[in-house]
């Protein structure tokens, strides 16, 4: 999957699962500082990745995200491994 | 010293009839049924096909998306009904403001986030423990409503839950104005909610034999006090009343809907789910909320039923009725509206105070609906089927739960 297509989907899991906002998304965006996306949050996310994704993504690299930029990285480096 | 006196000054409700006080008062005297066929599943595998459900109801409408998907759909619809209430009573704190700690919840449920009890067991089944969702617990816990309030509407003094079944959100009100009256709080929303209309809640209350199971006929199946009755109609709703200690909603000129005096409760000390024959433990609640209020039996205009058309509950509540109220017993009009709503559980007793106070307001009683055959045992004024005006200064509120709780809520006009 090439990285735009992984960012498009991310954004749309962000909006469909997280219920953020479309226009407030970034790359560059924090997940806690700028999205308002508390600990509990980022535990959906990662579960909305790994089910949308089909990847796995071990808790020690997930406590590592906190951007959503990096979230893309993690999912492309996963995808291509 | 007197003690510090509690009136109501905000009403809002979600529930089987409408969405806001005016559309439920409307519908209650046009004699309207909130029940029809099961929508949010599919309920071809129970014995009862049908319930009243809340219809169109849009979180989306009370708050963003990213914070009504991680409430159960109970707390949803308390919080809408909240909402409404406190608009209604003009009342609006911000984070920080000293009144702010001087005002607080009390809401009641009878089996919480059951809903999503559901669908995250369907999960740990279907795919394991790792896909349990991190808002399960907060999303099923009983408490949930109770904290969501405090936070959303940004009260925080005391913040509690009742969890007595049917006589939850009663409990929620008695409670809340308990602590008004101790001083600990001038403002306290009471209320409560049941989001139940679930395959597994619904399930449970047939397993029980507790439901209506008249599916050919789902508007007439609520039949309280009458011969054909067969169980109650599951319903789901939410009710929330402002209280307020009465200087504070003087000195700020709020509309005063009535004055909360009475709070009766007692335990039947019987059985888990049925009532104590000969409704001893419901006739002490009655007594207490006049004792409470140091009234006499006369003094009442109107009572509004527990009434869930269940068998056993509307033979015991005519008997409770009587050993208080003697020969006034067949004076007063006795209406049970869940012949409308539903029983909504957790959330009826607060509908039904809203009511209640409505009727303190309109002079009007809502009706019994369905009420043709009267049970020969339940020989008081049901007010079948019509409203009947009646200019009313005292109003009792029933509420009756599994585990034997009785709750006796008086009103009077002011």
């Amino acid at each position: 999957m090439e990285r735009p297509e992984i960012e498009a989907k991310l954004v749309d899991l962000l909006v469909d699962e997280l219920g953020l906002e479309r226009e407030s998304i970034t790359m560059e965006a924090r997940f806690e500082e700028d999205l308002d996306v508390d600990s509990l949050g980022v535990v959906e996310l990662l579960m909305a990745l790994e089910d949308n994704f089909d990847v796995k993504i071990p808790d020690e690299e997930a406590e590592k995200i906190t951007t959503v930029g990096e979230a893309a990285d993690l999912v492309s480096q996963k995808l291509n491994a | 010293m007197d003690r510090r006196r509690v009136v109501v000054t905000g009403l809002g409700t979600m529930n089987p009839l409408a969405h806001d006080v005016d559309g439920t008062w409307d519908a209650l005297l046009d004699g309207k049924s909130g029940a029809a066929p099961v929508t949010l599943f599919d309920a071809s595998r129970l014995a009862t096909h049908f319930a009243a459900e809340v219809k169109e109801f849009d979180p989306d409408v009370y708050m963003p998306r990213k914070e009504s998907r991680r409430m159960d759909r109970s707390t949803l619809l308390m919080w809408a009904a909240t909402s409404r209430a406190m608009a209604d009573a003009g009342l609006e704190f911000e984070e920080g403001d000293p009144a702010a700690e001087r005002a607080g919840v009390v809401c009641g449920t009878g089996i919480g986030g059951i809903g999503t009890t559901q669908t995250q067991i369907e999960l740990l089944n279907e795919r394991g423990p790792e896909r349990i969702s991190p808002l399960a617990i907060p999303m099923i816990m009983g408490n949930q409503a109770a904290g969501a309030i405090s936070i959303g509407f940004h009260m925080a003094g005391p913040s509690t839950c009742t969890v007595t079944a049917c006589a939850a959100s009663a409990n929620a009100i008695g409670d809340a104005a308990e602590i008004i009256r101790r001083g600990v709080a001038d403002v306290m929303v009471g209320g409560g909610m049941e989001g139940s209309v679930t395959e597994f809640a619904m399930g449970g209350f047939n397993s029980m034999k507790a439901l209506s199971t008249r599916n050919d006929d789902p508007e007439a199946a609520s039949r309280p006090f009458e011969k054909d009755r067969d169980g109650f109609v599951l319903g789901e709703g939410a009710g929330s009343l402002v209280l307020e200690e009465f200087e504070h909603a003087r000195a700020r000129g709020a509309h005063v809907y009535g004055e909360l005096v009475g709070y009766g409760m007692s335990a039947d000390a019987y059985h888990i789910t049925l009532p104590r024959p000969g409704g001893g433990g419901a006739a002490r609640a009655m007594q207490g909320a006049l004792n409470d209020a140091r009234v006499g039996p006369e003094a009442v205009g109107y009572i509004n039923a527990h009434g869930t058309a269940t068998p056993a509950n509307d033979v015991t509540e005519t008997m409770a009725i009587k050993t208080v109220f003697g020969d006034h017993a067949y004076e007063i009009p006795i209406s049970s509206t869940k012949s409308m709503t539903g029983h909504m559980l957790g959330g009826a007793g607060a509908v039904e105070a809203l009511i209640s106070l409505k009727v303190l307001n309109e002079g009007v009683v809502p009706p019994t609906i369905n009420h043709t055959t009267p049970d020969p045992e339940c020989d008081l004024d049901y007010v079948p089927n019509e409203p009947r005006k009646a200019d009313v200064n005292y109003v009792l509120s029933n509420s009756f739960g599994f585990g034997g709780h009785n709750v006796s809520l008086l009103f009077k006009s002011i």
